[in-house]
């Protein structure tokens, strides 16, 4: 029996994390051990990473090996129907609140391609324009207008055009998936979800009623034209742990309309750039690397605002070694660097005060410019048809293949 | 396989767009045209042929009242203060395929301009009709601004108005308004590679629309495509050919992979590996590409989807 988060997140004193908020207790870091006890999810031990690694035959992406993706729900039972041959579905999305999209904005999607490419199943991508619309106020268009744009930075991540749908919630809402969201809603009381999202009664409708969009893709029959026939598909969902409110939600209400319920897949917040006290903000340049910026704002950023765990004085570095607690460099070069023994290398050296900061943050330069340019690279290979053909509602024959 | 004159006025009065033609001795300036046409009520447009640091080529085309200023301009494209240059007479006619003093928005026509990026005063929209020269400097044309859209929506183009004599700041929150219409693909610069993308396009359409399974739904006829190809010289779904281009991938492929072998293959590593390297070699390579090529296919299977996609949509189905 699982935990439902009854309380009003808001209301705590410690840290806050939830959809539209993560910030940690004064200034410190997120405590994930608390968070994961709080949710109620589990984490994901070495075990699964290398269940993973036998089952699609692969060496297991760099965010399992490096604990980024490091919670779950149900991720075992969907490893287990897929032993059986039981296939799953994918279903990640964003809120396109802005045309900047940052590093961590490309964390779900690229641990999202992977596993699609290993388990070779099929993805839904969900924008939700409307929701960004309602909390921050943009116009229609505006919202439209932005979530064709992040699709084209969520397509140049690489995903397969053959097995993957990406929807904006302006578009699609209506027909079997809207079916689908009054049959969630009339689940949910309206105390429920204000325990679970914190709404006041200063909140517009709107707020109150969109918790069943990002629900919905969870069941395979709010998508006909390519699970038809398939109520049975299961679906995980890769996302960073903020969002886990919206799936408890959904995971309460899915049995009582006859689905399964969604395995989730969490990560990690991805640090900004001055420190580990919350995520990324796409408002401040200068807490994060976009994916537009040239090699030159990559090297000034990094040199500039990268928060680090050195010592002071060269001497007191060579003394006592970095803090790899708090360096950002290090933190980054975790998610980024593929090579398990150079990072390991750099941590002991760098620790021992051996290494000099200057040189990690010239590596994490190098790391980053190649990460960046090659999402440049296949950004500009995305047209406007592209996006259409990705956004068009078709069948996807080879789905599985 | 240059655009003449007398093809881009068929082509005008094929799409039934309204204009007018005026024949004159050949005129190299603005004053010049002026002379001929200047009192018969229309606007003169002046039009400007640019280059950018990175190659890439620009066609302004503007009121001759509006002034234009490069600097700014410059600045709004996102290319610093001092990006933009007139281009080089024979840019002109190697790319615009168009002598000296006849820069016209209708050079786009051309395959060779396919990637040339076209700005228009907003100012045509309020003009009753606007004089260009039709390819020629011998002849001025004078249509109204929706012809002209007709014709560049045609070519499948998508006319875009632009305030030129705007002066916005642009800065680190103000992004340069019009970095939109900086060409994102490489420029072609000489005719005969032209040629040959155009070729396999057709080739390209052909399997790709048999290939692509995901399109089954919809039998696409091969010659059907073809056909379509050969009328119109520009193909609307251009865009997306460099990455669709079975040569230019398999090229971009081999550049790839020779380049890590040659760094591969060194005087310390054939002393490390001796009759090993071989194999040494060839793992390496498997390890560091293996990820990077897998992305390029994806790229290119998208692509090659879409291009198949689009033309299912705008599939004719048999006459029965």
């Amino acid at each position: 029996m699982e935990k439902v988060e009854d309380q009003n997140p808001q209301q705590e004193e410690d840290q806050v994390v939830n959809p539209w908020e993560v910030s940690a207790k004064d200034g410190g870091k997120i405590d994930y051990d608390k968070l994961i006890d709080k949710f109620g999810c589990q984490r994901l031990d070495q075990s699964f990473v290398d269940r993973v690694q036998r089952l699609t035959s692969r060496p297991p992406h760099v965010f399992l090996r490096r604990g980024v993706f490091f919670a779950h729900r149900d991720f075992n039972d969907i490893l287990d129907a897929y032993e059986r041959g039981q296939k799953f579905y994918l279903y990640t999305g964003r809120g396109p609140s802005s045309e900047a999209l940052h590093l961590g904005h490309l964390i779900p999607f690229m641990f999202t391609k992977y596993l699609q490419d290993a388990f070779k199943v099929p993805l839904v991508i969900q924008l939700t324009d409307d929701e960004k619309c309602m909390w921050k106020n943009l116009s229609v268009e505006e919202s439209q207008r932005l979530a064709r744009e992040n699709a084209k930075d969520i397509i140049a991540c690489g995903f397969d055009i053959s097995k993957t749908f990406i929807f904006s919630d302006f578009d699609y809402v209506g027909g079997a998936f809207y079916k689908n969201m009054v049959k969630v809603a009339k689940c949910v009381t309206y105390n429920k979800v204000v325990g679970i999202f914190g709404f006041t009664g200063e909140d517009h409708i709107g707020k109150v009623s969109f918790p069943p969009v990002q629900a919905v893709p969870s069941f395979p029959s709010s998508f006909p034209h390519l699970f038809s026939g398939k109520d049975d598909l299961r679906c995980l969902i890769p996302c960073a742990i903020d969002q886990d409110p919206y799936f408890r939600m959904t995971r309460d209400v899915a049995p009582r309309i006859g689905y399964h319920k969604p395995a989730l897949i969490e990560s990690l917040f991805f640090p900004a750039l001055q420190g580990e006290t919350g995520k990324m903000s796409a408002s401040d340049p200068n807490s994060a690397i976009y994916v537009t910026d040239s090699a030159k704002d990559i090297k000034y950023k990094v040199n500039k605002h990268a928060f680090t765990g050195g010592q002071e004085t060269i001497e007191k570095h060579r003394q006592y070694g970095a803090n790899l607690e708090v360096d950002i460099p290090i933190k980054y070069l975790n998610f980024f660097l593929e090579d398990d023994a150079e990072l390991e290398h750099i941590k002991k050296e760098y620790g021992a005060g051996r290494m000099l900061t200057g040189e990690v943050k010239k590596r994490l330069i190098e790391v980053l410019t190649e990460i960046v340019e090659r999402h440049r690279r296949a950004r500009a290979a995305v047209t406007d048809e592209m996006v259409d053909a990705f956004m068009a509602v078709r069948p996807l024959p080879n789905m599985f293949d | 396989m240059a655009f003449s004159k007398d093809q881009l006025l068929d082509r005008l009065k094929e799409l039934q767009i309204e204009f007018s033609q005026y024949e004159h001795p050949v005129v190299l300036t603005v004053e010049a045209q002026a002379k001929y046409v200047g009192n018969l009520g229309g606007a003169l447009s002046k039009n400007l042929f640019l280059k950018d640091k990175k190659h890439r080529y620009y066609v302004v085309s503007a009121l001759a009242d509006t002034k234009v200023d490069l600097k700014v301009l410059s600045q709004r494209l996102g290319l610093g203060k001092g990006g933009l240059r007139m281009a080089a007479e024979e840019a002109l006619v190697e790319i615009l395929k168009v002598p000296l003093g006849c820069v016209t928005p209708f050079a786009v026509v051309n395959e060779s301009a396919r990637h040339v990026s076209l700005l228009l005063d907003h100012g045509f929209k309020t003009q009753e009709y606007c004089f260009f020269h039709p390819l020629s400097n011998d002849m001025s044309i004078s249509l109204n601004a929706h012809g002209l859209d007709k014709f560049l929506k045609s070519i499948g183009r998508d006319p875009s108005y632009v305030d030129l004599e705007a002066n916005p700041p642009v800065g680190k929150d103000q992004p340069p308004d019009l970095a939109a219409f900086v060409p994102s693909d490489a420029p072609i610069l000489s005719d005969l590679p032209v040629k040959a993308p155009t070729q396999d396009s057709t080739g390209k359409h052909v399997s790709a629309a048999s290939n692509s399974a995901a399109v089954a739904a919809k039998a696409v006829k091969p010659s059907g495509n073809v056909q379509n190809v050969k009328e119109k010289p520009v193909n609307t779904v251009q865009p997306s050919i460099p990455a669709a281009d079975a040569g230019n991938f398999v090229e971009e492929l081999l550049d790839r992979a020779s380049a890590l072998l040659l760094s591969e293959i060194s005087e310390d590593s054939i002393k490390q590996h001796s009759g090993q390297l071989g194999a040494e070699v060839a793992n390496n390579i498997k390890k560091c590409l293996r990820e990077d090529l897998k992305n390029l296919a994806t790229i290119f299977k998208n692509t090659a989807y879409t291009e198949g996609f689009y033309a299912g949509t705008r599939y004719q189905p048999k006459r029965l």
